[in-house]
């Protein structure tokens, strides 16, 4: 048994201390909007912030997030506005969408390090999530759309 | 596919429909017989505004429905929804089927509500969800039954107001008279009690009228949630009591377990059961393969229970299979003759007589689809019933397999269908969702059968390995005068029959035998592979090996015999023309995408169009600086034509390509926003099976297991400005379908530009990211 705080809210793990932080969010707290594509740290398909930095969710335990504050896709922002995924709206980004909360976690988490990205920047940071469907080119117009307006 | 493979194992009926039949379609219709065979004008009485033609959709299992009863349902307070049949993976059919019925009903689609039917064909008409086919087998019957709505708004309205129907205008979500108005859901429950009206009573929306269809102003309906987390794919459906599985599979397809020790598994918190599973050998169609699984309370123990499973494999009847070694006789196999598929002319003769005789192989790996979601099942089987919820792209065919495989009449099986998290012809093959049921069923409780990355790449059924080998014989004017192509590959149909090692009609219709050059003697030739791995279809299937080959060869010809490339190719597809498939030779099963071929001729001008605004928009000759290039390919498929012009440039070794254009010429362009999508997406997945998709073998055993050794192009390196450019079209155009037919001319093209920028030529695939 252990506590970890996902989007603000203390949620009991039934499992042990070495449980997939991944597992734990969609089977235990029932959040399923982070998604498993990997399971090896390699597509980004489930990331989350872990106090406000982006983390591959399957490449953490319940442990590691101790007392830290976890947040999940769904809890991104209160009525699902923030800047980022509005963003992804304007620029009708996904196709199948499967990668999209790994994407656009990234996104707000690069954006928040720094706001005004380069495009250079925004390639490497995004580098990370693999999306098969191949949204790119639109992920970059957004996650650029936010950081300078263009 | 499915359904042209179970004819292709029952004795290969013929595939050209010779006669045009009129079910559905108005009896005062006529037919004129134009210079290209039939052409169907049916009356309406707005004419031209829709005039009906066959398709395919016709010939699939259960045909297409227009009965507006079972797509659209009316509440009181307006809303409308409408039904998608078709499984949602990317390409945008849940929305832009249901918009199209929106537009022709005159529905505001921000009151549309869009619902997922379950796997019911019998009620839906065919759901087989692949083969690019969603918009063109039912644009017509989308608009039929929005077109009819709106007609029994109309009735509805002018009986209640006591008016001649002519009277009443039917506009946007509302219907008035005269001073009189009414929403539709005051006229639904009146409107939808009336009888459909035949289709020679309906009026169609001239293409001026349209307020979605052919404007790509509509988001995708799942956007909000998509963004926001909510979007339901396969691993979020959760049910009380449900266990979860990860299960090994043999690493060799159909080897068995000699022994196995699950000390270690039961020592992982959760863990509940370990079951052995029957191993399977195809031909078994979708049957799982079969294991051992580990039944846990989480899908974490499962899988960690499943990797500390140790398991002894016996040799089984595949374990021999190295991919390095079989290429090099596929590569033997092609350079002597094949069955021949298709005589034109005499090509014995031109090779004879040849001043020059040029030719060059090509080859692929296997590739696995890895789609973003990897397999996932979620079933319940009790009390007699069994209900699935799966991302699958055929929810009535996995209906009957899984009625098969848990002996149970079809109705008492149930297929919700998820989302789907990419699909690309994975998740036409059900055995993830057989796993789950059968697990189910076994242990009396709800299973969630989760694959790991891993299991995706290692137990895929696999798009095929194959050597593409062409020869051409050139007079002494360097005009080729004989072309021969022998395709070696082991075939879909192994999966279903037992393998001759020869490939079938669907295979040889995409992009072999309908060669579409001006040469006057051919022989399209297909050499014995036999199966040693699961083989299944991949997006594009065949027509990924065939342009890789065709259009990297003209190339190479064009700089051997010093010629420009575009001007060499534009010349061999010669002059505008519609082929004949029966006077070139083209043996009588050919399969045009299943459709009847006048209705989607072969159409030589159509492909070179798209090739010449392709290389125009892309600035072809015009001078580049050292180290870039530009590569050309066009091929049509799935009843499509697309060229690709691929801008390359060598970075410290490293190809990248800053831009591409995409022309493409797929009849009406119904929702332009996912067409581009579509294009946007085949050009990375294209640069990807260009550089990077090879699944190899060694002893039976796939050597990849995840994206470090299977890896995808990402972000720092993609196709950075994808340009598509679409071919304007009226509604008589008929339209066709953009998922596949973008992905074959890319690796070409790419492999074309890194020629022009390097002078190295790659003749397999994958052939890397640097040069
Ligand atoms: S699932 Fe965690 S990085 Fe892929
Ligand atoms: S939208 Fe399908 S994987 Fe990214």
């Amino acid at each position: 048994m252990a506590t970890v705080r996902i989007n603000g809210q203390s949620r009991t793990i039934d499992g042990p201390d070495d449980t997939t932080l991944l597992w734990a969010i969609r089977d235990m707290a029932g959040l399923t909007g982070t998604k498993y594509g990997c399971g090896a740290g390699l597509c980004g398909a489930c990331t989350v912030h872990v106090d406000g930095e982006a983390v591959r969710s399957c490449q953490s335990t319940v442990g590691d997030v101790a007392g830290k504050d976890v947040t999940t896709i769904e809890g991104l922002s209160p009525d699902g506005n923030h800047p980022v995924q509005v963003a992804w709206r304007e620029y009708n980004v996904p196709q199948c969408g499967f990668c999209q909360a790994g994407q656009i976690m990234q996104a707000a988490a690069i954006l928040k390090q720094k706001p005004d990205l380069t495009d250079d920047e925004i390639l490497e940071g995004m580098s990370g999530n693999i999306c098969r469907c191949g949204c790119y080119e639109r992920i970059v117009a957004a996650v650029r759309h936010v950081s300078t307006g263009s | 596919m499915l359904h042209y493979l179970e004819q292709a194992m029952s004795d290969a009926p013929k595939q050209r429909a010779p006669e045009l039949e009129f079910a559905n379609v108005s009896r005062r219709g006529f037919l004129t017989i134009a210079a290209t065979g039939f052409a169907v004008a049916a009356f309406t009485t707005q004419a031209g505004a829709f005039a009906r033609y066959k398709t395919g959709g016709d010939f699939m299992p259960h045909g297409i429905r227009y009965d507006p009863k079972i797509f659209v349902s009316i509440d009181a307070d307006g809303t409308v929804t409408i039904v998608a049949h078709r499984s949602e993976m990317g390409t945008g059919s849940r929305t832009s089927l249901p918009m199209v019925l929106a537009d022709e009903m005159g529905a505001d689609w921000s009151r549309v509500k869009i619902v997922q039917a379950e796997g019911d064909e019998p009620k839906y008409g065919n759901q087989d969800t692949d083969g690019s086919r969603s918009m063109r087998h039912h644009i017509q019957s989308m608009r039929q039954m929005g077109a009819s709505v709106r007609h029994m708004l109309a009735q509805a309205a002018a009986k209640k107001w006591g008016v001649d129907a002519k009277s009443v205008t039917v506009g946007v979500h509302e219907v008035t008279s005269g001073g009189r108005k009414a929403g539709f859901g005051d006229l639904a429950a009146d409107a939808m009690a009336l009888d459909v009206p035949a289709f020679e009573d309906l009026t169609f929306r001239t293409e001026d009228q349209f307020r979605y269809i052919g404007k790509g102003n509509i988001p995708i309906t799942d956007l909000h949630d998509i963004t926001t987390g909510k979007a339901i794919y396969g691993a979020d459906v959760s049910l009380p009591g449900m266990k979860f599985a990860a299960i090994a599979r043999p690493p060799a397809v159909g080897s068995k377990p000699i022994r196995y020790d699950a000390t270690a598994t039961f020592k992982v918190p959760g863990v509940e059961k370990v079951l052995g599973l029957q191993i399977s050998n195809f031909p078994a169609k979708f049957a799982p393969l079969g294991g051992i699984a580990v039944i846990a309370s989480n899908t974490d123990a499962a899988i960690k229970g499943r990797d500390a499973l140790e398991i002894e494999w016996a040799e089984g009847p595949h374990s021999g299979y190295n991919s390095a070694a079989f290429t090099e006789e596929m590569r033997a196999t092609a350079k002597k003759p094949g069955a021949v598929l298709r005589a034109e002319g005499d090509a014995k003769a031109a090779f004879e007589g040849a001043a020059k005789v040029f030719a060059r192989d090509y080859s692929q790996a296997h590739m696995a689809h890895a789609m973003m979601e990897p397999p996932v099942a979620v079933a319940n089987v009790a009390n007699g019933k069994a209900e699935i919820w799966a991302p699958v792209q055929s929810p009535f065919g996995t209906r009957g397999d899984l009625a098969g495989a848990l002996n149970m009449p079809i109705e008492d099986v149930t297929v919700n269908v998820t989302l789907l998290g990419g699909g690309f012809g994975r998740k036409s093959k059900c055995d993830f969702a057989i796993e789950a049921a059968q697990l189910s069923q076994r242990i009396g409780a709800p299973v969630k059968v989760q694959w790991t990355r891993e299991d995706d790449i290692r137990h895929s059924f696999y798009h095929t390995t194959s050597v593409e080998r062409i020869e051409v014989a050139l007079d002494a004017d360097n005009k080729v005068t004989g072309w021969r192509h022998n395709s070696v590959a082991p075939s879909i149909l192994s999966t279903f029959a037992p393998d001759s090692g020869h490939q079938f009609f669907i295979e040889s219709g995409m992009g072999h035998i309908d060669m579409p050059f001006d040469i006057p003697n051919i022989s399209v030739e297909n050499g014995a592979a036999m199966a040693h791995t699961r083989i299944g279809w991949f997006r594009s299937v065949s027509n990924i090996p065939r342009a890789w080959a065709v259009q990297s060869f003209v190339a190479e010809l064009a700089n051997e015999i010093g010629r420009d490339h575009k001007d060499l190719l534009m010349e061999m597809i010669g002059p505008d023309r519609l082929l004949d498939p029966p006077k070139q030779g083209f043996p009588e099963n050919f399969w045009d995408y299943g459709e009847v071929y006048d209705e989607y001729p072969i159409d030589t001008a159509r492909l070179k169009n798209v090739l010449a605004i392709a290389a125009d928009k892309a600035g072809w000759g015009l001078d580049l600086p050292a180290g870039e290039g530009i590569g050309l390919a066009v091929h049509r498929s799935f009843v499509t034509y697309v060229a690709t012009a691929a801008r390359v440039k060598i970075v410290d070794g490293k190809i990248t390509v800053p831009e591409m254009h995409m022309a493409l010429d797929c009849g009406f362009a119904a929702n332009p926003e996912r067409i581009r999508s579509q294009m946007e997406g085949a050009a990375v997945m294209g640069m990807t099976t260009a550089m990077h998709s090879g699944i190899t073998y060694e002893n039976g055993a796939v050597t990849q297991s995840n994206f470090h050794d299977y890896p995808m192009v990402r972000s720092d390196n993609y196709p950075q400005k994808v340009h598509t450019h679409v071919v304007p079209h009226g509604f008589e155009v008929h339209a066709s379908g953009v998922g596949e037919p973008g992905v074959p001319p890319v690796p070409p093209a790419i492999a074309n530009a890194v020629f022009a920028a390097t002078g190295k030529r790659l003749r397999d695939l994958p052939f890397g990211d640097t040069v």
